[in-house]
């Protein structure tokens, strides 16, 4: 099968959805004529023009607000806020408005919103470049939260999310952007909500997200040598999660490693580690370790990015601990 | 602008359709009838009249936290707005919103709401996505003064007047941000100026004139819906209670009796019934009866509301999340 970067195949899904659907539109900051700032949304604007690929003002507030706004006009909008460093400045339009709309006012109105954003560190972007606090969606009832990972998983989710009438924040990671893998050439979608055991292994779970799910797979290659067996599971969407695989995975290795570049406090794999301890915890032959973004902001120069990145020294290293 | 007898009547049936509605909820609030937070809008009546009375039933209000009046003007009955205030399952949102949070989409009233400003930026993608369909359909987001000075009026504006949005920013200057006074919040005459910052049309107007309020919003509507983008309508009003329904003193501790006394001479109600009286349109004992069947239904209301049934403990787990099988 061909190969295409992640960027590519959202960039693919889109086109499939602007094609489709007219009332499919996008606006962010620079994604018209500039593609955006990770390229997503390359060539779109000359495709489409400039009514349905819209480039804004600097007002993330506006940017979702009246994101929410269009898709309760009967619009379908796949909005982008560039950096999810920037969503704190319009977290009550996420939180209060685009979360709790639906269920506030009894069901009778939906936001059918698709808001992309991308997190992650990389490349010396410093302390406001370089957050992954989607927990704090994923904390808020009313918001789906997807968390793709592959090319193949962006293109089938992004195309889930467009489809759905339900708002959605949509997660696009740094270190994943540019990795090629296989896709489909035509349309297909990844159902909500279903976990994705990228390797299957018997000794050792380990639940990624995003980058760290290529860390996890590099490190379960090395460590086969070894004669240890890791399964690696990608939540894929951590709302929904798929608590079943991840419990039937702990059921069969009886060892837990959640690897998430969220903050360790009160984050993604807290609370994948809660639910296993609420859930599972006698089939566990170890404690569950959690792989995590230490508790401080991220720093500009080189050594200290490194530290703050989790990778596969820090996987190495649970290994050793769970093992 | 003419504006016929039979439209003035009307206005005045639902400015009191409004007064009576608040006025009874004060009374059932004290008598702790209902609970939570209730802001009422006695005495700024003329606007969400003068402002609804432009539009068609399948324009679009977004609303405040001081909603009442803009959901009754735009077509809300009083039984499912008081089976939501009583927490009812046959209110406007089976009792999940409130007061703060009403929102009944079969008259396109797509939302009060809790948070200050928070309906603007909503507003201006509703009036996106009107434009972007050519529907010819307005939005009218009404919000107090106090919402003019939060970061969402500035960008949902801005982000309206660039998109050329089919809406109308309806400002209700009430003088109080709670108990905080114009001066502590602004150093403007007028708060329409800030219409020129978006480059769109901005005026300010008596909003207790219901007939210069209708006149003011039929312009502006019809700017909207030829596509020729927002404007920001001002009116200044006062709020007759406190912030809040049962608010200890009702707003005397930060504002003078005189002041209020004042206002409660330009009530719209009474400035709209005189001039019907004077000029002959409506006799005295019309005006009795169109209270009294206001009453009557208010009674019925409130009937609806105590029969009606509380909803079970497995609602709060329904309306989350819209089910659907995405395979």
């Amino acid at each position: 099968m061909r190969e295409i970067t992640f960027r590519e195949a959202l960039n693919e899904s889109l086109r499939y959805n602007l094609k489709n659907d007219n009332k499919v539109f996008c606006w962010g900051e620079d994604i018209g004529v500039l593609g955006g700032a990770f390229g997503v949304t390359a060539g779109l604007y000359k495709e489409f023009g400039p009514e349905r690929i819209i480039d804004v003002p600097i007002s993330e507030i506006a940017i979702v607000g009246a994101g929410i706004g269009a898709s309760m006009g009967g619009l379908k909008p796949v909005i982008e806020i560039m950096y999810i460093d920037f969503t704190p400045g319009c977290m009550d339009m996420i939180i209060n408005q685009m979360a709790k709309i639906h269920y506030m006012f009894g069901g009778q109105v939906n936001v059918p919103l698709v808001l992309r954003v991308v997190s992650g560190a990389m490349g010396y972007n410093a302390a406001q470049h370089s957050q992954s606090f989607y927990s704090f969606f994923v904390h808020t009832p009313g918001l789906i939260v997807v968390l793709p990972t592959t090319p193949y998983d962006a293109k089938g989710l992004l195309n889930t999310s467009i489809r759905s009438q339900n708002p959605i924040i949509f997660i696009e990671n740094k270190r994943t952007v540019n990795i090629r893998g296989e896709v489909p050439e035509e349309y297909y979608t990844i159902p909500f909500g279903k976990a994705d055991v990228k390797r299957e292994g018997s000794d050792v779970t380990i639940v990624a997200t995003q980058a760290l799910v290529y860390d996890a797979l590099n490190i379960a290659d090395k460590v086969q040598k070894e004669n240890i067996s890791v399964e690696v599971i990608d939540p894929m969407t951590v709302k929904p999660l798929d608590k079943e695989t991840i419990i039937e995975s702990v059921k069969k290795t009886g060892r837990l490693i959640i690897a998430d570049e969220g903050w360790i406090y009160c984050g993604l794999a807290s609370e994948i580690s809660a639910i296993v301890a609420e859930e599972a915890i006698d089939y566990l032959d170890a404690p569950i370790i959690r792989v995590a973004a230490p508790d401080t902001p991220c720093a500009f120069s080189l050594p200290l990015e490194d530290a703050y990145i989790p990778g596969e020294e820090e996987i190495r290293s649970a290994l050793k601990k769970v093992i | 602008m003419k504006i016929s007898n039979k439209q003035k009547i009307k206005m005045l049936e639902e400015m009191l359709k409004i007064r009576i509605f608040e006025e009874r909820i004060q009374e059932l609030y004290v008598q702790g009838q209902i609970r939570g937070s209730m802001h009422l809008s006695t005495g700024q009546e003329a606007i969400p009249v003068g402002c609804c009375m432009n539009l068609e039933p399948e324009d679009y209000v977004i609303s405040s936290h001081r909603g009442h009046g803009h959901i009754l003007a735009k077509g809300g009955e009083y039984k499912y707005m008081l089976a939501e205030l009583y927490g009812k399952t046959t209110g406007y949102c089976k009792g999940k919103g409130g007061s703060m949070h009403i929102a009944c989409s079969d008259i396109g009233v797509l939302g009060a709401n809790g948070i200050v400003g928070g309906g603007i930026c909503i507003a201006a993608g509703i009036g996106f996505a009107s434009k972007y369909l050519k529907n010819n359909k307005v939005t009218i987001a009404f919000f107090g003064e106090g919402a003019t000075n939060t970061g969402a009026f500035h960008e949902g504006v801005n982000f309206a007047a660039v998109r050329n949005s089919n809406v109308v920013f309806v400002i209700e200057n009430n003088q109080y941000a709670i108990s905080v006074p114009r001066e502590l919040s602004d150093k403007l005459m007028d708060l329409s100026i800030r219409a020129q910052s978006y480059g769109i049309p901005g005026v300010t107007v008596d909003g207790n004139d219901i007939l210069k309020v209708y006149g003011e919003v039929n312009k502006a509507v019809k700017r909207a819906r030829n596509g020729k983008g927002p404007s920001l309508v001002e009116f200044k009003t006062y709020r007759r209670h406190g912030h809040h329904a049962g608010e200890p003193n009702d707003g005397l501790l930060y504002r003078s009796k005189k002041e209020m006394e004042g206002w409660k001479k330009k009530d719209p109600i009474k400035r709209l019934q005189k001039e019907l009286l004077d000029k002959k349109i409506i006799d005295k004992k019309t005006i009795t009866m169109i209270n009294e069947k206001l009453n009557i239904d208010f009674e019925n209301a409130i009937k609806f509301a105590e029969e009606s049934p509380l909803p079970e403990k497995e609602a709060l787990f329904e309306d989350v999340y819209i089910k659907e099988n995405l395979k």
